[in-house]
């Protein structure tokens, strides 16, 4: 579903092109669960970015496909449209717009790019308030701004809402975990294991291992100094916890050497 | 004084008021008259004055006659449409064409024991209702009050007894029609003890005439007095509209003001108010939406001359094309004012290279223990938030109307009627791309 070829991207640092990523290698297919963990400043945020189109950062070599098409050519929009959906580790507050006319306006966009009438008010509704039951989620956050004056797990259950209700075909998230108590922790790996299927593909970027004892993944990334320098299985995850990424770092360094 | 000859004067102008409404009435003449020559002597504001640095007016009168429209001729029939449409509403109806009454066109219905309803110019012909006092007011406000003093045509007079109380809201709605007029309306809102009633001041235009409308409005509350009030600015795109909102507080009483400033060339709105009764509430809010060349001014004063007085001030702009937005908000506490409670603020946002926005909060405290703050910004749309829209398959124009809709959806949403929030809502997301959109998902 998606490919990633080594790729390169530099952000413009005061005039000078400052190298983030440095030749990242990833193939993800539908129906896996991919996490991608990494120290701060490893590039877990850059590569997340550029996948899903934010301006700003200049990719410098190689190339992304998603489902044959390359993703870099699509605005941010059409990258949604065709099914990529990014769940932001700081979701935005938008005042006077509420979180019910956001909802509505993006699923409609969907729709309609996919020849789909406009779902009435009154479905919306339902289907709405049954994946916000599914969430934790209260009904009253509806007709609230989009995350304005929401907690920090209100804010990151809103993620989770949104990719449930435009069900995208490759979910990224971004950091969802930071910043949740364990019972929020546990309602948004809910969340997300119950997206797991066969035609969708999910792709994890954490710093930490907990949201994995919930969400337990396929395969496993290490990702350092711009480079992902290890993959593994599930139990990958289980040693970073136990000895940091000095020790996978270590490892990596030692290879090169050799 | 400037002695020399004014390029808009005539020696018609000073026989205007002989035949207005009013005119068998010795005071109402003579105060016609006394208004004309301070205006006549004074002339028109120009922008070495302080108060009209940004503003200038001296198109007034260059295209337009300033003597007011004697007989009101035929409405556009988008006016009568509009018209007709609100007359099913559950609204008490008043309609004028250029500045003078339209029975035809109205729909005042039954109002209750308590509340009357009347045409400024009906009053006036027969004077025993009207007090001097309320009618000459042309020394307490800005040269244009003179003017409306001396030429003002017809307006809404709404008298409210003690403790009445008015569900459906008064629906002042005016018509320009014709070319290069001179519209004059005086409207006067005298509120009993503990009265209720929401007032709506509905200006439009539907022509590209340069027609000029110089209008007052004064609002009286006595104790526990709480009004309303909600101008709708929807003017032709070549006109000019100057205007003053005039309210005094008496104690414990609530004055609610709100301004869209849509449509017009060139508009300036003074909005007052003198908190005068100890533990008043005052409320301006306002929203300018510019775009082309529109220019569009808006002077708010509270003074605060009693203790315990709270004001809350919220005015927004968004402006495109050429615009040019100004907000001066004063904010006076004087002396003995004390527990004054005072926030203003003022936000812009700026949408294109070549609009521009003067704002100038300002705040002056004589009194003790007062709460004051005031702020003021003027940016741009969040790229951050356009990002946010755009993951989520939102198109970027329609992302960049959702956010300005955000913006300006803090200023709509504090109107207290449903309905007129509706409509409001409505003629803004009209103004934006793809706003029919989001007018279908609300």
């Amino acid at each position: 579903m998606l490919t990633v070829k080594n790729l390169h991207v530099a952000i413009d640092d005061n005039g000078n092109g400052k190298k983030i990523l440095r030749g990242i290698d990833l193939n993800v297919k539908a129906g896996e669960v991919h996490a991608i963990m990494g120290p701060n400043a490893s590039g877990k945020s850059t590569l997340v970015q550029v996948l899903a189109g934010r301006e700003g950062y200049q990719v410098t070599a190689g190339s992304v496909r998603y489902l044959g098409q390359d993703l870099l050519a699509m605005t941010p929009e059409q990258r949604a449209r065709e099914g990529v959906f990014l769940a932001f580790q700081y979701p935005v507050e938008i005042p006077g717009v509420s979180n019910a006319l956001f909802l509505k306006t993006a699923l409609n966009a969907m729709r309609k790019y996919h020849g789909l009438p406009d779902l009435d008010a009154m479905d919306f509704l339902s289907l709405v308030r049954k994946r916000m039951k599914h969430v934790g989620m209260d009904e009253a956050l509806l007709s609230r701004a989009v995350n304005e004056g929401f907690s920090g797990g209100e804010k990151k259950r809103n993620e989770i809402l949104q990719l449930s209700v435009l069900e995208p075909k490759l979910a990224i998230l971004d950091e969802t975990d930071s910043g949740l108590d364990i019972d929020a922790l546990k309602l948004v790996a809910d969340g997300v294991n119950d997206m797991r299927s066969p035609e969708r593909a999910i792709v994890l970027v954490t710093h930490y291992q907990r949201l994995l004892d919930y969400t337990v993944p396929d395969i496993v990334h290490v990702l350092s100094q711009g480079r992902i320098i290890k993959s593994g299985g599930p139990e990958l995850a289980r040693e970073l916890e136990q000895h940091g990424y000095g020790w996978v770092e270590a490892e990596s360094t030692a290879r090169q050497v050799a | 004084m400037n002695t020399q000859p004014k390029s808009w004067y005539n020696m018609e102008l000073e026989h205007v008021p002989y035949a207005l409404a009013g005119h068998n009435v010795p005071w109402v003449l003579a105060a016609r008259q006394s208004a004309f020559a301070r205006f006549a002597a004074h002339g028109f504001p120009t922008r070495h004055e302080e108060e009209w640095k940004y503003t200038d007016v001296s198109v007034i009168g260059r295209r337009t006659s300033l003597a007011p429209d004697n007989i009101p001729p035929d409405p556009s029939s988008e006016a009568k449409l509009l018209a007709w449409a609100l007359a099913s509403e559950d609204i008490h109806l008043m309609v004028f064409v250029n500045g003078h009454y339209a029975p035809g066109l109205s729909m005042v219905g039954d109002l209750p024991a308590g509340v009357r309803m009347t045409s400024l110019a009906d009053m006036l012909d027969d004077a025993a209702d009207l007090p001097e006092s309320l009618f000459d007011q042309q020394h307490k406000h800005t040269i244009f009050a003179a003017l409306n003093n001396a030429f003002a045509t017809d307006g809404a007079v709404l008298n409210l007894a003690p403790r009445t109380v008015l569900k459906a809201p008064i629906y002042l709605l005016f018509i320009a029609s014709g070319h290069g007029v001179a519209i004059y309306p005086r409207n006067i809102v005298v509120a009993g003890d503990g009265a209720r009633a929401t007032v709506i001041e509905h200006y439009m235009g539907t022509l590209d005439a340069h027609n000029f409308t110089n209008v007052v409005t004064q609002i009286s509350l006595s104790a526990h007095a709480e009004i309303e009030h909600c101008k709708l600015l929807q003017e032709g795109p070549a006109a000019t509209h100057i205007a003053g909102i005039h309210a005094e507080q008496a104690a414990d009483s609530h004055f609610v003001s709100h301004i869209f400033s849509l449509g017009g060339r060139l508009a300036r709105n003074d909005i007052t108010a003198q908190l005068l009764g100890r533990g008043c509430h005052c409320t301006l809010n306002g929203l300018y939406l510019l775009d082309d060349r529109q220019h569009m001014d808006h002077h708010t004063r509270i003074d605060h001359l009693a203790a315990e007085g709270v004001s809350r001030e919220h005015y927004r702009g968004i402006l495109d094309g050429e615009s040019r937005g100004i907000f001066n908000g004063k904010v006076v506490v004087h002396t003995g004012a004390n527990k004054t409670d005072a926030h203003q603020a003022n936000h812009n946002l700026l949408l294109s290279r070549q609009a521009e926005v003067d704002t100038k909060p300002q705040l002056e405290i004589f009194a003790d223990d007062v709460k004051c703050t005031h702020g003021a910004t003027v940016g741009q749309l969040d790229d951050n938030s356009l990002f946010y829209l755009r993951s989520r398959g939102i198109d970027a124009e329609l992302a960049r109307s959702v956010l300005i809709y955000g913006f300006a959806n803090d200023i709509i949403g504090r109107v207290g009627v449903p309905d007129l929030r509706t409509r409001i809502e409505h003629l803004v997301l009209e103004r934006l791309p793809q706003g029919d959109q989001i007018k279908e998902l609300l």
